[in-house]
């Protein structure tokens, strides 16, 4: 089956240099000395050093941080709900229309996003800062989350929930002891989307974003363009291996869960 | 009919002074223009073991989903033990369901899924551990207690799924295609079992199913049926022996029909008039046949002779060609062509070795019954 062929060692070699031969370039030039960025003058962490001394940049980092963990709970809690209803609530009056609004931000320009949260920010007079990016950010998020969970509610057998009802359930007993921890997974990985996405975001963050609150994204869009300064190379090598440590993780500990179902189903088939 | 009801006998439909446990008044179900149950008047005893049979579409599920609360019926009333179930949640109620696909919850242990029920009720720790071990025992899962349901195999999901629903000692338990998911061997040995707790724990079991076989084994009556309605409820070999239809006859095991016109003969007997030229059928005339009416004449394979020359001191006796012969092991069926291209089976067991059969393709032979093996029934 796998058998090695010029043809496979190509292919392979040009997809992987198309994905990873920029950020290369990247963590090799934060480790220059010199503060030209294209100028190579031998190996320094001195930019690492410089970065961590940077308040703007730390500030940024943290309320990118607080932005993405408080955005993504609350839409995880909002799109969950959203996709319980729109699966298990049967026909409710404006239930296509809702089910139609929910998917919009999926389509929607990020841009016409953005200036719709400006105006409503700016007519309902509140002011910009870290409370306005959560908001937004949470908005564009939950619909992320109410796709991934919807997904995993259809496609599980719904007398699972008839049978808890049954054995003495009320409805919202049986979705916190019995749907939750099934789904489970589901909410988990909407969670890291909704977390990751607001994580990335630029453009709906600097139009939610006041004088007071500025994201990591818009620190670094807007430092880059004064000119590229091999702190941001360090910084984005910084995030290239935190992202990197992730998705090692995650696929180390679904790996071992697979390992584990096929344990159980040879136990399963022994013992039958 | 047959008035010989033995003291011992569990049979409490036929006493006029026991209160059903659950009653159906008009009961009718409608999804959108859909009836699924149309006007529906049935009477469930304690500790009968009831089965409702009948092709998939026929409604049986749904009436058992109006017993567990799922769905509530459009028109008419449900009563379990005189209590009127409208409005009532399925938690409420003291019944309880074994789902098809058994819904065993796929998060927790084997144990943790039969003591689902007892944690939500108000039983004290010590005893939800007594009565799970209990169930587990009665059920011989004890083994398994600590596993997953994806670490056991099917067989053994089915009891988690008995004993789960056993667990809160419900007053009636129902029972969704419950042997649907397992192989043929596993399935008998299975009925036994079922029965076995059914008798142990004396609990009214409703059965659903649409093998015939099933129903016949377990059940101590049987509902059959049809578009929405109960056709005929009886106990199996009334069901089986005594038909109250055309449907009934041709649902439950095998059965030739003859049509014709129907004329009423002395004690219960009836007359088919069915081919020119041919002697009438003498049969059993069944439920509300009238005279000169279309009628139609049923029996069953078993009952009917094979024999080569023709047969002293019998009234049914129809001459054919052996169309083809089903060799099944244990008993033979032939397909017994008439004059009139109409083909009749007739079974009979095969108590010598194959190579010393006595009939072959294209022998002609004798095919007779006795006046009472058949029945005339309308339509």
């Amino acid at each position: 089956m796998r058998r090695f062929t010029w043809f496979n060692a190509t292919s392979l070699s040009l997809g992987f240099a198309f994905l990873y031969i920029p950020m290369i370039i990247l963590i090799v030039y934060s480790f220059n000395s010199s503060r030209l960025v294209t100028v190579w003058a031998g190996f320094s962490t001195r930019w690492y050093g410089e970065l961590i001394q940077n308040e703007a940049f730390l500030d940024a980092a943290w309320v990118t941080l607080r932005v993405a963990f408080v955005s993504s709970c609350i839409a995880t809690v909002l799109g969950t709900m959203a996709a319980y209803v729109l699966v298990r609530g049967g026909r409710f009056m404006g239930r296509t229309l809702f089910s139609g609004m929910i998917y919009a931000p999926l389509v929607m320009p990020e841009v016409i996003t953005g200036l719709s949260l400006l105006l409503l920010f700016i007519s309902i007079g509140l002011d910009r800062g870290v409370f306005t990016i959560i908001l937004a950010h949470t908005t564009f998020s939950m619909c992320y989350v109410s796709v991934v969970v919807s997904s995993r509610l259809v496609s599980f057998d719904r007398s699972v929930e008839e049978a808890a009802l049954d054995l003495g359930c009320t409805p919202f007993d049986a979705f916190k002891s019995v749907t939750l921890p099934i789904i489970a997974p589901a909410v988990i990985s909407g969670w890291l989307l909704a977390f990751t996405l607001s994580l990335d975001d630029l453009v709906i963050a600097s139009f939610t974003a006041g004088p007071s609150a500025t994201t990591l994204p818009i620190k670094i869009f807007s430092s880059v363009r004064l000119g590229v300064s091999p702190e941001i190379n360090a910084l984005s090598t910084i995030l290239i291996s935190l992202v990197t440590i992730g998705v090692v993780t995650a696929s180390l500990v679904s790996k071992r869960r697979i390992v584990q179902a096929r344990r159980d189903e040879q136990m399963a088939e022994q013992t039958a | 009919m047959q008035a010989q009801a033995r003291p011992a006998e569990f049979a409490p439909w036929n006493d006029p002074n026991e209160t059903p446990l659950i009653r159906f008044d008009g009961v009718t179900k409608r999804f959108g223009n859909f009836t699924a149950i149309d006007d529906i008047d049935l009477a469930i005893h304690r500790k009968e073991f009831f089965a409702l049979l009948g092709p998939s579409g026929c409604g049986k599920t749904t009436l058992m989903r109006m017993l567990a609360g799922f769905e509530a019926p459009t028109e008419g009333q449900i009563t379990i033990g005189g209590k009127d179930m409208a409005g009532i949640p399925p938690n409420k109620r003291e019944v309880n369901m074994m789902f098809q696909s058994y819904a065993l919850f796929p998060h927790l242990t084997i144990w943790d899924n039969i003591a689902f029920g007892l944690k939500r009720s108000d039983m004290a720790k010590d005893q939800i551990a007594a009565r799970v071990d209990e169930m587990l025992r009665l059920t011989r899962l004890e083994r398994f207690s600590k596993r997953k349901p994806h670490q056991i195999s099917g067989g053994q999901r089915q009891r988690v799924a008995l004993a789960r629903s056993l667990a809160k000692a419900p007053k009636l338990l129902l029972l969704d295609e419950p042997l649907g998911a397992l192989d043929k061997k596993l399935r008998q040995d299975t009925q036994f079992e079922l029965m076995d707790i059914q008798e142990k724990t004396e609990t009214t079991f409703v059965i659903v199913t649409h093998d015939q076989e099933e129903a016949m084994t377990v059940a101590s009556r049987v509902a059959v049926m049809d578009n929405g309605k109960i056709i005929q409820v009886d106990t199996p070999p009334r069901i089986y022996e005594s038909p109250n239809s055309v449907y009934v006859a041709d649902f439950i095991g095998d059965v030739n029909l003859i049509t014709g016109t129907a004329q009423l003969g002395q004690g219960g007997a009836a007359l088919l008039t069915w081919a020119e030229g041919q002697p009438e059928i003498i049969g059993t005339a069944g439920e509300g046949l009238s005279a000169s009416a279309p009628a139609t004449f049923a029996i069953r394979p078993e009952k009917v002779n094979i024999s080569e020359s023709r047969p002293e001191c019998v009234n049914n006796v129809v001459r054919g060609k052996i169309h083809d012969i089903a060799y099944l092991g244990n008993i033979s069926t032939y397909h017994v062509e008439l004059p009139d291209g109409q083909i009749i089976k007739a079974q009979t067991a095969n108590n010598r070795r194959l190579s010393q059969r006595m009939y072959t393709w294209e022998d002609e032979v004798y095919l007779s019954w006795t006046d009472t093996a058949g029945l005339v029934l309308a339509g």
